[in-house]
């Protein structure tokens, strides 16, 4: 009903969203309602995960203060009507970068701030060791996802035969997978490591090898406004290209005095990168200084600082053998 | 008569000052309001979809839906297009309905009269089941049974067996399927032909009855011929039924018929809370019927069950058909409640997975309402067409 209202209300000709955000004095992003790493309030509601630092990113390059921001949770079945109404300024939530997404429902994906790929959860004691052995299993899984598509693709495939048990939210999802409801829960892999930390013994059960799907995740814009499709583009590269010339949130300052062009451009010292922005000439400055850069808020999140421990893997910068990769800025 | 017309009567106000014209006016204003608001908010939603690149039309119905369903009455699976998921979802969605509207009003009737019983110990239960149930919010029932009840049950392998012929576990209830074989046919045309002949019989027994007053046992021999011929078949032709007895194989349970938790949990909460409102409107409505009435029957020598039957219940149902449409309509639209605990029915595959898959929301919102309120109109004229029927004829 919200959306349909959204729908009917809004005004046809709408100003550019960074206008908005900077008239309103915050930015309103869509986070997951509860995934460690991720996006999860604590116990004072303070927002924290990998997801919830690139909002903040996209708050210091516009205010300069990274906690300029709202955070709207948001399930996998709600978050696209919550962009397409403008309820949301960028959904920032895990979620994968498709055609259809992109073609046909009017979504743009600035960037893709995690690899990952779709994988298996069971308990030990079920003896089974590769998905291939999940025939006539119960999968539970959540509503709403490329993860409902990929499961029904994986069985076909491989002709095996399994009972889809489909929940409107993980935390639905993953309690009656803990309950015994389901022989096995499905999702990606950084949120399978991450969900079983919440199970109650998290050694009783294990990821399957088997990695099914191509899981490009990252911020999701509408359609409409180059201008804040940039943005959030540039907010994502800024902070890779941080990481590649060895900008971090200590040495930022310093660095931007240095003699390196290409860290000079990036931190504002050359040139004014901002401005066709709609920001400020030390916009990545701002980054970098408030959140960090990619690597940093990835250790910190998911990495070693973390409980997830998650590898970087293919999230390694393209010189250390991931696919991480950001063009320059010039 | 002789008079001519007097003059006030042909002298009509100025049309301004005419109520018909006045009525007609203000109503065609407030039809254009509408019509205005409507058309606008179209045109505008339309707009701006279409500005933002999202869908406004319904291609999707024909493109493959690409997930999977764990419990459909027609063939279905992740082929199929969008339109048929929205069949299996409706159908889903209708099984409930029809399955919980049938069991709530049986458990719903029983427990009103329940509370009428001269045995205190049962009234007493019944008033303690009703003022329980219809007291807590039904989402919290559904939860409960699904979580507290369902979902701690054992699994696959640690199965409740009972007789060895049903299982329990916390993946549904598995019974036997009923498999035909050759000759099943024929004990079917037997159920038919007893129904058949329970009717005629039932005519015949009236006419009779209307005629010399003499009675003829419909009861017994209608039990006979709907059950009893086809049974006979049934044996006559070596018993031509098997029952599939579910075999647990890997996971789960497979042969057999399996009703899942979900569907369980629903039809249950359902069915309970619908019921304990039916009760109290069953008691009601038979209390509404004046004491002279069966005092009158009573003293015409009618035994207590034709006093219920043809006395106190006909009056009482007049009372009860309003209230009671209501109840099925809620139930109908409770059953969308099925979201939260992930049974597939319409809201949950259609509004829910489809809208989301293909972004077209406001289409897909649209068509679950119209569907929604075609299935509350569709019951609520067939509950119409009872009411008239039982409605008080003027002799």
């Amino acid at each position: 009903m919200a959306l349909l209202a959204g729908a009917f209300l809004s005004v046809p000709a709408y100003a550019a969203t960074v206008d908005q955000v900077k008239s309103r004095g915050y930015l309103i992003c869509g986070s997951n309602p509860g995934l460690p790493g991720f996006g999860l309030p604590d116990d004072k509601g303070n927002w924290a995960g990998f997801d919830i630092d690139f909002c903040r990113a996209v708050a210091a390059t516009i205010f300069n203060d990274p906690n300029k921001v709202r955070f709207v949770p948001l399930t996998a079945k709600d978050r696209f009507t919550a962009l397409q109404s403008g309820e949301i300024d960028v959904l920032s939530r895990n979620t994968t970068w498709t055609q259809s997404r992109e073609v046909a429902q009017g979504f743009l994906f600035p960037a893709v701030t995690y690899y990952d790929g779709q994988g298996f959860m069971v308990r030990k004691k079920l003896g089974v060791n590769s998905a291939t052995d999940l025939d006539g299993a119960s999968i539970c899984v959540q509503q709403g996802t490329t993860t409902e598509l990929n499961l029904a693709d994986y069985f076909r495939t491989h002709n095996k035969k399994y009972e889809p048990v489909v929940f409107a939210t993980a935390d639905e999802a993953i309690k009656a997978y803990d309950s015994g409801r389901c022989d096995s829960f499905t999702t990606d892999g950084s949120q399978l490591v991450s969900e079983r930390l919440k199970l109650g013994t998290p050694d009783d059960h294990i990821i399957l090898p088997e990695v099914i799907s191509k899981e490009p995740l990252g911020p999701t814009v509408r359609q409409g406004d180059d201008q804040w499709f940039n943005l959030v583009r540039w907010t994502a590269f800024a902070m890779l290209d941080a990481e590649e010339l060895g900008v971090t949130q200590k040495n930022a300052d310093e660095m931007a005095k240095g003699t390196n062009p290409e860290v000079r451009r990036l931190l504002g010292a050359e040139g004014n990168y901002g401005s066709n922005l709609g920001l400020t000439q030390d916009w990545a400055l701002r980054i970098v200084k408030n959140v960090g850069n990619y690597g940093e808020v990835f250790d910190r999140n998911l990495g070693d600082g973390s409980r997830l421990k998650l590898k970087r893997g293919l999230n390694a910068l393209y010189n250390k053998g991931g696919l991480q990769y950001a063009p320059p800025i010039r | 008569m002789s008079a001519p017309a007097a003059p006030l009567a042909t002298e009509r106000p100025p049309f301004w000052n005419d109520p018909f014209w006045r009525g007609l006016a203000s109503q065609i204003l407030l039809a254009a309001i509408v019509a205005f608001i409507v058309i606008e908010a179209t045109i505008n939603a339309r707009d701006n979809m279409h500005a933002r690149g999202i869908p406004t039309d319904l291609s999707f119905w024909n493109m493959p839906a690409g997930f999977d369903i764990n419990q459909s009455f027609v063939a279905y699976s992740a082929v199929w297009p969008y339109g048929r998921a929205f069949v299996v979802g409706l159908l889903n969605t209708l099984f409930v309905a029809i399955v919980g509207v049938i069991l709530a009003t049986i458990v719903g009737f029983a427990v009103g009269a329940a509370r009428l019983s001269k045995s205190w110990l049962l009234a007493r239960l019944a008033t303690v089941y009703v003022e329980v149930i219809r007291n807590v919010p039904l989402l919290l029932q559904l939860l409960f049974w699904y979580n507290a009840v369902l979902k701690p049950l054992p699994g696959p392998r640690q199965s409740v067996d009972i007789f060895g012929f049903a299982f329990v576990n916390n993946r549904g209830l598995f019974v036997p399927e009923p498999v035909a074989r050759a000759g099943f046919d024929y004990v079917l045309i037997a159920l038919g032909i007893g129904i058949i002949g329970s009717i005629i019989f039932w005519y015949v027994a009236r006419r009779r009855q209307m005629r010399t007053g003499e009675q003829w046992p419909v009861m017994r021999v209608s039990v006979g011929l709907i059950l009893g011929l086809p049974i006979l078949v049934y044996f006559l032709l070596g018993r031509p039924l098997e029952f599939a007895v579910p075999q647990l194989r890997g996971f789960n349970f497979v042969g057999g018929i399996r009703l899942s938790p979900e569907l369980v949990a629903l039809l249950l909460s359902l069915i309970l809370y619908t019921a304990s409102f039916i009760a109290e409107i069953v008691r009601a409505g038979i209390q509404s019927v004046p004491r002279g009435q069966t005092e009158a029957a009573l003293a015409l020598g009618l035994r207590p069950g034709p006093l219920r039957r043809l006395v106190v219940m006909p009056q009482a149902m007049r009372v009860i058909i309003p209230p009671l449409t209501n109840q099925y309509l809620n139930l109908t639209k409770n059953s969308s409640l099925a979201v939260f605990i992930g049974y597939p029915d319409l809201v949950q595959i259609f509004a829910g997975t489809v809208l989301n898959q293909t972004g077209a929301a406001v289409q897909v919102i649209f068509i679950t309402m119209a569907v929604y309120l075609a299935i509350s109109l569709a019951t609520s004229a067939v509950m119409n067409l009872y009411a008239r029927h039982t409605a008080i004829r003027e002799r």
